[in-house]
This record gives structure tokens, sequence and C-alpha cells, in this order.
């Protein structure tokens, strides 16, 4: 197996406030392969946004990172100054996110942005990169890309405009890309060429994907691993097909249960009742278990931490050995 | 004829050839000044259906395509340009207008999207849900009884509203803000059934919500349409949750009706190459490495559609009579459909 690219271990993001210090991840650990695309999925509030935002070292202030380490192609980066980061940013690691007119200056031409970004990261002229850059728009499928480049972001639609934020990502060749959501405010019949359209030049410049998301039909069909976050924390990872089809955490098994699908004929959906806690109040042991419908006594006095079960590994006590024996 | 045959004979909603065009031109100074022209947006052009009582018909289709804007032509938010909505055999728009409006608004009302705009965040819960029961008297004792009775009935009828959608009833003292966007949108639904509706129009009541919460709502909803037999309009782009809620389904185009099928002919075989498109594209869960078939092009401007049909830029069958002519939905094998190509027997 290959050295991964990225590392996180034990992360751990607070955000001091005036009544006291909210956790907003913790101990979090994964990696990601040369090439891989990890997704990770969970509901609003679960910290996945932000874990995407603690690699590319753009977490809002006050949130910090407490403890842990995150390791790119074996330098640590977590603790680098910020103009040490900015050269990472974007030139090792690419971001798209979720909200395509945002993340584009509306001032500029896209073709002054892609040049900008080019010529920040590589030792190209201004000739070369916008040939470059238009070789980009064009990799991306923007029709007429010589007469595009040219033109301001109001003149694309919501599409055209994430194209552009893709070329703008793939810019500097990035061995990493974090995508934020970077399909939800796109209609169903756009979010299809988004996405294949991700896949592919990821593929193609050999570039790792850490896509986050809460869509887990985009999961489905785009990443080769998973990542479920619960308040904070990741409830369970492993390959994509194992943690949909056989879930071990009550958890993701309640979450695939909830969502909807075009071949199942259930009259009522499978439900989880109540909602995640907030970051003020996370119950002691696991966060899940006063939503839990397998809860014993261990869940609520300890957390458990992520433990083989079966092809994917979970935080559930259900799965230690001790209570397997048990049983 | 007797009342049971009779509700069975006459669906409970119909919309005839409904259409909305919404003025966008330029302010009268510009238009002479600068010699533009006047700008009209065809929202919906020519919708119509019918609602059989205790039915649901979903409405689908992209953003821009027209569905929120028959939504609330159905409710009177807006006055129709065209054509006609008769409720219970009523025509809405003239009711609306008359003075016995306050009637067919108490029988009819809507849920919106979004949790967080719906309810005034300075009202309490025991306000939101009593208002429409105050603003309609539907509190039990009005007339000669003291207020303060009138009163504990009003939140008596408010907990129990509370209750039938999965809520305590000591949430009426708090504020909308102390809620998750799923309890919120609970107490809207509490809200819309306080005045005892019999037709609910739900614009996109899920899509803010996180698929957990989502699906509470949706078995809320199923649980109250079986006890009350509410009848709904529901609106999404979301097809999964479509095919889960729905009874009949409208695809909409650019304004347009393109293809109104039963759930089941729609989802099995769907007939317009729109329609195809739309369900090619979802990403489905449960068929991982599976590549969806993206479709090519986007919605085109609404201010400057398309000639002959709307999706002849986008569709793969498109010929000559496409781009000139426009085809009206017929009937055809059971299902209304738009589009030449089936007609002809192409697709």
């Amino acid at each position: 197996m290959p050295a991964p690219l990225l590392e996180v271990k034990n992360l751990r993001v607070e955000f001091p406030t005036r009544h006291g210090t909210l956790v907003a991840l913790d101990d979090i650990s994964f990696d990601i392969a040369p090439g891989e695309i990890l997704g990770v999925v969970g509901e609003s509030g679960a910290g996945k946004s932000l874990t995407g935002s603690a690699i590319i070292g753009l977490l809002d202030p006050p949130g910090r990172v407490a403890s842990g380490e995150i390791r790119f192609d074996g330098r640590r980066i977590d603790n680098l100054p910020y103009e040490e980061m900015r050269k990472v940013r974007g030139r090792q690691i690419g971001a798209i996110f979720q909200d395509p007119l945002t993340s584009l200056n509306p001032l500029y031409t896209i073709g002054r942005q892609l040049v900008e970004t080019i010529q920040t990261h590589l030792p190209v002229n201004a000739a070369e990169a916008r040939q470059r850059a238009i070789r980009l728009l064009q990799e991306t499928g923007i029709p007429a890309a010589e007469a595009r480049i040219d033109q301001y972001p109001h003149q694309f639609s919501g599409g055209m405009r994430q194209r552009v934020v893709i070329a703008l990502a793939l810019a500097a060749e990035p061995k990493l890309i974090v995508a934020d959501e970077p399909t939800t405010a796109l209609d169903v019949s756009i979010q299809a060429q988004i996405i294949s359209l991700l896949k592919r030049l990821c593929k193609e410049h050999g570039a790792a994907v850490m896509l986050v998301t809460h869509d887990m039909g985009v999961i489905a069909e785009t990443c080769d691993r998973v990542a479920v976050m619960y308040a904070g924390r990741i409830a369970e990872i492993g390959p994509v097909h194992d943690v949909i089809h056989s879930p071990a955490h009550p958890y993701t098994v309640g979450l695939m249960g909830s969502i909807p699908a075009m071949d199942d004929e259930r009259e009522r959906l499978l439900q989880i009742d109540g909602a995640m806690p907030r970051l003020t109040a996370i119950p002691k042991g696991c966060a899940f278990n006063p939503r839990c419908p397998r809860v014993f006594e261990r869940c609520r006095s300890e957390r458990p931490d992520l433990i083989d079960a079966g092809n994917t590994r979970a935080a559930c006590w259900l799965h230690a050995a001790d209570t397997k024996a048990a049983a | 004829m007797s009342a049971a045959s009779i509700m069975a004979a006459q669906p409970l909603v119909e919309v005839h050839d409904l259409s909305k065009t919404f003025d966008v031109s330029a302010p009268w100074l510009n238009r002479v000044v600068e010699r533009k022209p006047r700008q009209f947006v065809h929202a919906v052009d020519g919708v119509s259906f019918a609602i059989e009582r205790g039915k649901t018909l979903a409405l689908v289709g992209e953003s821009g395509c027209g569905k929120s804007t028959v939504a609330r032509l159905l409710v009177g938010l807006y006055a129709p340009t065209h054509g006609r909505v008769s409720f219970d055999g009523v025509d809405t728009a003239a009711t609306f207008k008359s003075g016995n409006a306050q009637s067919l608004r108490r029988r009819m009302q809507m849920i919106f999207q979004d949790p967080y705009a719906s309810l005034n965040p300075r009202w309490k819960v025991a306000d939101i849900v009593g208002e429409p029961l105050r603003e309609h008297g539907l509190v039990a004792g009005t007339g000669g009884v003291s207020s303060r009775v009138r009163e504990d009935a009003l939140k008596v009828r408010v907990a129990e509203l509370l209750l039938s959608v999965g809520m305590a009833g000591a949430d009426v003292e708090k504020f909308p803000h102390q809620f998750s966007g799923g309890q919120r949108q609970r107490i809207s639904i509490a809200r819309a059934l306080a005045t005892q509706p019999e037709f609910l129009v739900c614009d996109e009541p899920t899509s803010a919500l996180d698929v957990s919460v989502q699906a509470q709502v949706l078995n809320i909803m199923k649980d109250l349409q079986r006890e009350q037999g509410l009848t709904y309009l529901f609106i999404s782009h979301n097809l999964a949750v479509v095919r889960h809620v729905s009874d009949q389904v409208g695809v909409m185009y650019l304004g347009r009706l393109v293809e109104l099928a039963d759930k089941a002919a729609l989802f099995s075989q769907p007939r317009h190459p729109y329609t195809r498109m739309l369900l090619d594209a979802i990403p489905d869960i449960h068929m991982s490495g599976r590549s969806r078939t993206p479709v090519q092009g986007e919605v085109p401007n609404p201010l400057n559609p398309p000639t002959g049909c709307s999706f002849h830029p986008r569709c793969p069958h498109a010929n000559e009579r496409c781009k000139q002519e426009r085809p009206a939905l017929q009937r055809l094998k059971g299902i209304l459909i738009a589009c030449h190509g089936v007609e002809e027997g192409r697709i």
C-alpha cells in the first residue's frame, strides 16, 4: 500500500467562546491515498465542512486546531505559518466550494482569475498562463473557451460557473482537491454533469479528492471510501459499498434507511427520532446514545473509538470484542 | 346521486389552462429613453391537471420551471393571468376576490420550503399555531363565553395540534429559534392543519432538511393524510422523495407540463425525453459504481424560450417539427404527454 497523501491524526478543533470552549471536531483520524476519492458525509452541523476547512488551513477565527496533526505528503501542515500555508493551498491542495457565485470575484474576468492563480503557483509567463487557462476551460467542457475566457462570472450560468471553479482548483495541478458540497447549489441534471466531470478530471490529473457532501447518492457513485460523521466525530469509515449495504454503526443504518431510494416500495421510511445534539450539549459517552435503538449501559458512560467492524471501522461498542463475547 | 358518488366523481382540485405572466420590463423611463421593449416571463403556461380527494399530486422540475408559481396560484397568493382553478367545483380566483374568501382559505393551506423564514421569530409557538384558529374563529365557545375560557380552549387545541405532528404540548411557550429545522417544519405543518383544511399545498417542504429529519417529516405527512384524508399538492425537485409520497406525478419544464402520469407508469416507463433525462440524472445510493448519463446543456433563459418544443435544444430526438411546432399536452396510452416524438411513435 502506498504512503498516504493526506494523514489526519486525532484532529481536534475548538472554538473558544465566552461560555466555555466548544469542541467542534474531536479525535478525527483518517487518511487519503494518492488518487483516491474519500467521501465525507453527515447532517448539517456534523463537522464535515469544518474538517475540510481545517485541512486547507482556512478555519474561521476563533476556531483553531487544538491538538492532533495533519500531514500532507509526509509534511506537517497544520502548524505552518500563514505565508507558507498559502503556498501549499492552491499548489498542493485545491479547493472547490459550494456556491460558485461567491467563490469567483465578480469584478474580474474569469481569464484574469485563472491566469493569476496559474502565475502565482507555476513559473510561466502571461501568454503561457493564458494558453493553459484556455486549455483548462476546454477540459472542463466550456464551449468556445477562447471567447468566454474574457467574460465575467455573471455571464455564466450556475453549472458553467462551477466548471470554472473546478478549472481554478485544478489550475496548479494540485495532488489533493477538497470539494465542499460542489453540487448542492445545482439542479439534478447539472449535478450529474459536474460530478462526472470532477471524477474524470481528477483521474486524468491524478488528483485525490476529499468530497464533502450530505448527498449519499453522490457519494455512492463517486467515492472509493466514505467517512460518516456525527456530532464532530467519525461514526463509521470504510469502503463505500460496505458502508451503504452493510453499515455497522446504528447511526449509519438509520441514515441509510431514512433515504427514499428509487427502487424501494416501503410505505414508511426508517426514522431516527430526535435530532443531532448541539455542540454545547454533546451527551456523555457515545454522542449518538440518546437516539440509538441499540443503546446499552456502556454507551452512556464511555466514548467508543473506531474499532474494526467487518469491512468497515465503526465507533460503536456493539463491535467491541468483549460485547460480542458477552452476547 | 349520493354524496359518496359525487365525491368519487369530482376531483377536489381542477386546474384548467392555467397561465401566469410576470411583467419584468425595465422601468417606464428606461423604456422611453433607451427604447427598451416591454418584457414578459411566462412563468406558468397552459397548465391543466386535477387532484382527486385524498390523493397526492407531485410536481417536479428544475429551478425556474414554474412549479412554485403553480403552488402560489392555487392558494391565491397570485391571481392567474389566464385559465382557472376550481376547488370543490368553485372558481377560486373569483371567490378570493369576493366576500367568501375566508371560508375558502380555511379549506386550503400551504407549507413553505424554508422553516426558518416561514415562522415569525418574535412569536411564541402558541401564537403561531393559534393565529389561524383566532383568525377563522375556530375556537370553541365564541360569543358569550368569557375570553379566559376561550384562551383555555385555544391552548388545548394548540397542544393537540402539536401532539399530532409529534411535538410536546409544553413546546407552546417556546420561540422558533429554540427548535431545529425539522421541528420548525413540524410547527409549520401544525399551523397549516389548525384550520382542518382539506387541501395542503407543500412547496419543497423537506428540501431544507437533513435526510433523517426529512424522513420524520415525510412519515408525519403520510400519517396525517391517512388519518384525515388530506389532499396534497407536493412540489419537489427530488424524484426519490416524489416517488415515495405521490400518487400522480407531473413533470414541468419552462412553465409547461410535459408529462403527467400515475406514479408507477411514470417511474417504470417514462415517455417524455425530459422525464427520462431527469430519471437518469438521479444519483442512486443502491447503484454504487454506476455512471450516470449526464445530459447535455442547461435550462434555457425563460425570457427567451426556444421556439417549438422548449426542450428541443437538449433533446436527442428533436427534429424539424420539434423546432417549429409547440407540442400540446394530449392523452396517449393513459398518460398525458406533450411530445411530437412520442405522438409519432419515434420514441
